[in-house]
Formats: structure tokens, C-alpha cells, sequence
């Protein structure tokens, strides 16, 4: 047993030392850049769409059920299967996977957002009216600035949940980091794939904290997320 | 080289013949995915209550065992799965390893939570009635827990179903092996079927857990 491990550990060394690992078409440096710029682009397009559609039905009070209810369906859904089902509808490329990714992000950020701004205190929103702030001013330098910590802690979940289900991507013949664990496992090729599942969690733990880091850095001072969230999204890949 | 309209054209969303002589098929990748499901809940279930119940008391053992908890939780499923196949080879072990662990976070989590909002009065009054530690703690604080370990309950379970499908990957997947199947084969039937049915038994289990809870526990249904 000892040996085995030794011998993995052995194995998955020379395996990040090997120039072909390093550099080229299936290198780490590639295949990073693949993952990454799938994810960036489904977040930041779900973001361009999820926030405001959040922020504005949080401020009037709206459709809060369909808000809310957005998360717990997207949960019920497997993320696998939107993955195929986008991939058998509209082909290969990055475009259906970034569209399958983008669908998988917006529900956390739709739900947080909203929750961020019913959050924000009625007495502050009577305060800034009664200061003589007009409707859009109070929701963008007092609503919004309080709604930051729980409407970042929204665009931190849908990003590590982008970022581990593009790891399928290489399932649907896609680049990505998951490549390296489906081609270690069509070839029986255990380095590639440890190597590969190593590199996939760093980078979803990698995400997580440096969301956490600006998640902290752009709240404004005195404003904390309470230490239970009214709303936790959940894991679903 | 076929585009997707033309594709709709050969292939239907769903054949209706293909699903008819297979039903025991797509029936026992539905057993397949309630047992995976079931173990890995179950488990974590299991182990919660114990390590909630030490963690609510000692904050020296709560901020860690949530820590870890949480890093596991942010790596995904496939990364696990992969990581364990050289020791636990592709078995069922390796699917429900992970997700056990990942129940494990919402339930030790929501067990805490639900000791946590226990009212500092109904401690007193129980302190008042005489309850030594151990009995206030299973005779008082638990059953009022219980409404937060439900509701941390059905988030593991409607969560685990959709990621056991991705335990395909390694051979071991439920509905998640006929996704796979619909994906190599380009065949949409198998694919949407297991999507359907995935997203009913998430709905339907949500639904009984809801409902079971409602009858089991009086007390939490103003909540």
C-alpha cells in the first residue's frame, strides 16, 4: 500500500515535470486558459443578466417567490444533463458550453441579489427618502453599497459551481482542465487523472478564496454578511 | 456536419419506441440513482447528528470541522472521483465517498444552526424543570433542531440526485449512465428521459420529505 502511494506520488511528479505537460496544445498552461476563459465568460455574461433582474425585483419587492423558487429549481436540475442536452442541441464549440454554464450561474446570483436588497433595512430606505434622494439614486448609493457583501457572496457561488461543471465540458469533447481526468480515465492513465483532479480542485478552491478576498475588499466598511445568510445556495456539481 | 434543426429531424427528443422496450433499463438506472442517493444521505445523516452535537458545544471543534467540511465542499465531484480511483478503483466506495462528505457540511451545518436557535428562555425553563445536561440536550434541544436538520435534510437530498449523475463518469451513475449513453451514442431519448426523471424524483422526494415533515413535526410548521 505504501509503495503504491509512493509510486503515484513518484509518477505524478514526473508527470508535472514532463515538457508535454508544460507547454503545447494539452499543456497546463492551455488547458488552464481554456477553463478559465469558458467560466469568465459564463459569469460574466449570467452576472450581465442575473444581477440586474435581481437588484430590480428586490428593490420594488416583486415576484420574490419566483426569485427565490429560480434557486431552489435550478438545484433539481443536473448540471451533467444541461450540459449535454446544450451540446446535442446546438453542436460542439465553446459557444453551447459557455450557454450551458451562463444558464447554470444565473439562478444563485437572481436569488441573492434579490435577497441582498429586500436585506436592506426600511428604516435606511425612509432615511435616504426622507434626504431627498430620488428612486434610482437611493437604489445605487444606498441600497446597492449595503447589498454588496450578499450579492458578491451570489456571483462566489455561481462561479465555483461554473468553474467545477466546466470541468465537463471536456466530457462533450470540449479543452478544459477535465480533459486531462477523461483522458486519464480512457487511457487507465492514473498521473493524468490524479494530476488532472489535483489541478481542477486548486483552481475551485483557488476561486472560492480570492471571491472571498474581493467579496471583503468591495463591501463597504461596516458592512459585514451576517454570519448566517438568510439564503445559502447550494452545491450542485 | 448535422445541424441541430436537421438533427431534430431524425432524431426526436424522445422515441417513444425505443422507450417502450426499455423501460427495465431506464428503470434500473432509476433504482441505481435512489440507491446511491439514499446511501450517501443516510450516511451523512447518521454521522451528523453526533458531530453537530459536539461541534455546537465545543466552538474549539466547530470552527475546524466546518472548515474542512467546507473546503471538500468546494471541490467538485469529478476531482474526488478522480482522486480516488487509484486507491478505491471504480466502485460504488468512490462515487459515495464524496458525496457523503459534501452531505455531511449541509447537515453538520443545519444541526448546528438548529441547536443555535434554540431560545436562551426554553433552556432556562428546562434548567428550572430540572433536565440535567444530557437530557436537556436530547429531550429539549434536539426535537427543536429538528425543523433546521429537515430543512438541511431535503437540500442534501434534492442536491446529491443531481450529482450523482456526474458519478457516471466513473461507470456508476444511475439516470447519469443513460445521460452518458444519449451523449456517445447522440441519441436524444436516453438524455432526456434521465433529465426528467432526475428532475421528478429531486421534485417528488422534496415534496415526501416536505410532507413527512409536516406531519412528524407539529411545532415546526409555523415556520
Amino acid at each position: 500500500m505504501v509503495t503504491e502511494t509512493m509510486s503515484l506520488l513518484e509518477q505524478l511528479w514526473q508527470w508535472f515535470a514532463d515538457p508535454a505537460n508544460r507547454q503545447g496544445s494539452d499543456g497546463i498552461p492551455t488547458r488552464l486558459g481554456e477553463h478559465v476563459q469558458l467560466s469568465v465568460e459564463a459569469i460574466i455574461i449570467g452576472a450581465l443578466i442575473a444581477l440586474p433582474i435581481g437588484v430590480v425585483l428586490g428593490h420594488y419587492g416583486r415576484f420574490g417567490n419566483l426569485a427565490i423558487n429560480l434557486s431552489n429549481a435550478g438545484r433539481a436540475v443536473p448540471s451533467f444533463a444541461v450540459i449535454v442536452l446544450a451540446f446535442q442541441a446546438f453542436g460542439l464549440g465553446g459557444g453551447p458550453i459557455v450557454f450551458a454554464l451562463t444558464l447554470l450561474a444565473i439562478p444563485p446570483m437572481v436569488t441573492n441579489a434579490y435577497v441582498a436588497l429586500r436585506e436592506v433595512d426600511a428604516d435606511v430606505r425612509d432615511a435616504a427618502r426622507g434626504m431627498g434622494y430620488r428612486e434610482l439614486a437611493q437604489v445605487i448609493r444606498i441600497e446597492l453599497p449595503l447589498a454588496v457583501p450578499l450579492i458578491m457572496a451570489g456571483v462566489r457561488t455561481s462561479a465555483v459551481q461554473v468553474v467545477a461543471t466546466a470541468t465537463l465540458a471536456a466530457l462533450v469533447a470540449g479543452g478544459g482542465l477535465g480533459r486531462y481526468i477523461v483522458d486519464g480515465l480512457a487511457r487507465n492513465d492514473n498521473p493524468r487523472l490524479v494530476a488532472g483532479a489535483l489541478l481542477v480542485a486548486g483552481l475551485a478552491l483557488a476561486t472560492e478564496f480570492s471571491l472571498s478576498a474581493l467579496e471583503r475588499l468591495i463591501s463597504p466598511r461596516g458592512v459585514r454578511l451576517r454570519r448566517h445568510p438568510v439564503y445559502q445556495p447550494l452545491k450542485i456539481v | 456536419m448535422a445541424g441541430g434543426v436537421f438533427l431534430d429531424i431524425v432524431d426526436p427528443w424522445i422515441n417513444w419506441n425505443w422507450l417502450s422496450t426499455h423501460i427495465p433499463t431506464v428503470l434500473a438506472a432509476l433504482q441505481q440513482h435512489v440507491m446511491l442517493t439514499a446511501i450517501a444521505v443516510a450516511t451523512a445523516l447518521v454521522l451528523s447528528i453526533p458531530i453537530g452535537v459536539v461541534a455546537h458545544l465545543w466552538p474549539a471543534v466547530r470552527v475546524p470541522t466546518l472548515g474542512a467540511l467546507g473546503v471538500f465542499y468546494t471541490i467538485p465531484s469529478i476531482a474526488l472521483f478522480a482522486l480516488l480511483i487509484p486507491y478505491t478503483g471504480l466502485t460504488g466506495t468512490t462515487a459515495e465517498i464524496p458525496l457523503i462528505g459534501y452531505n455531511l457540511l449541509v447537515l453538520v451545518r443545519n444541526v448546528v444552526v438548529g441547536l443555535e436557535s434554540v431560545p436562551p428562555d426554553v433552556l432556562d425553563a428546562a434548567d428550572g424543570m430540572g433536565y440535567r445536561r444530557f437530557a436537556r440536550l436530547v429531550r429539549i434541544e434536539l426535537p427543536l433542531a429538528l425543523p433546521a436538520m429537515f430543512a438541511g435534510l431535503r437540500i442534501a437530498t434534492v442536491s446529491t440526485i443531481g450529482i450523482v449523475t456526474i458519478a457516471a463518469v466513473i461507470g456508476i451513475g444511475g439516470l447519469g449512465q443513460l445521460i452518458l449513453k444519449g451523449l456517445i451514442e447522440n441519441f436524444h431519448t436516453p438524455l432526456v428521459v434521465a433529465t426528467i426523471l432526475s428532475i421528478a424524483l429531486a421534485l417528488f422526494l422534496d415534496l415526501s420529505l416536505a410532507g413527512t415533515q409536516r406531519i412528524a413535526l407539529p411545532w415546526s410548521r409555523k415556520q
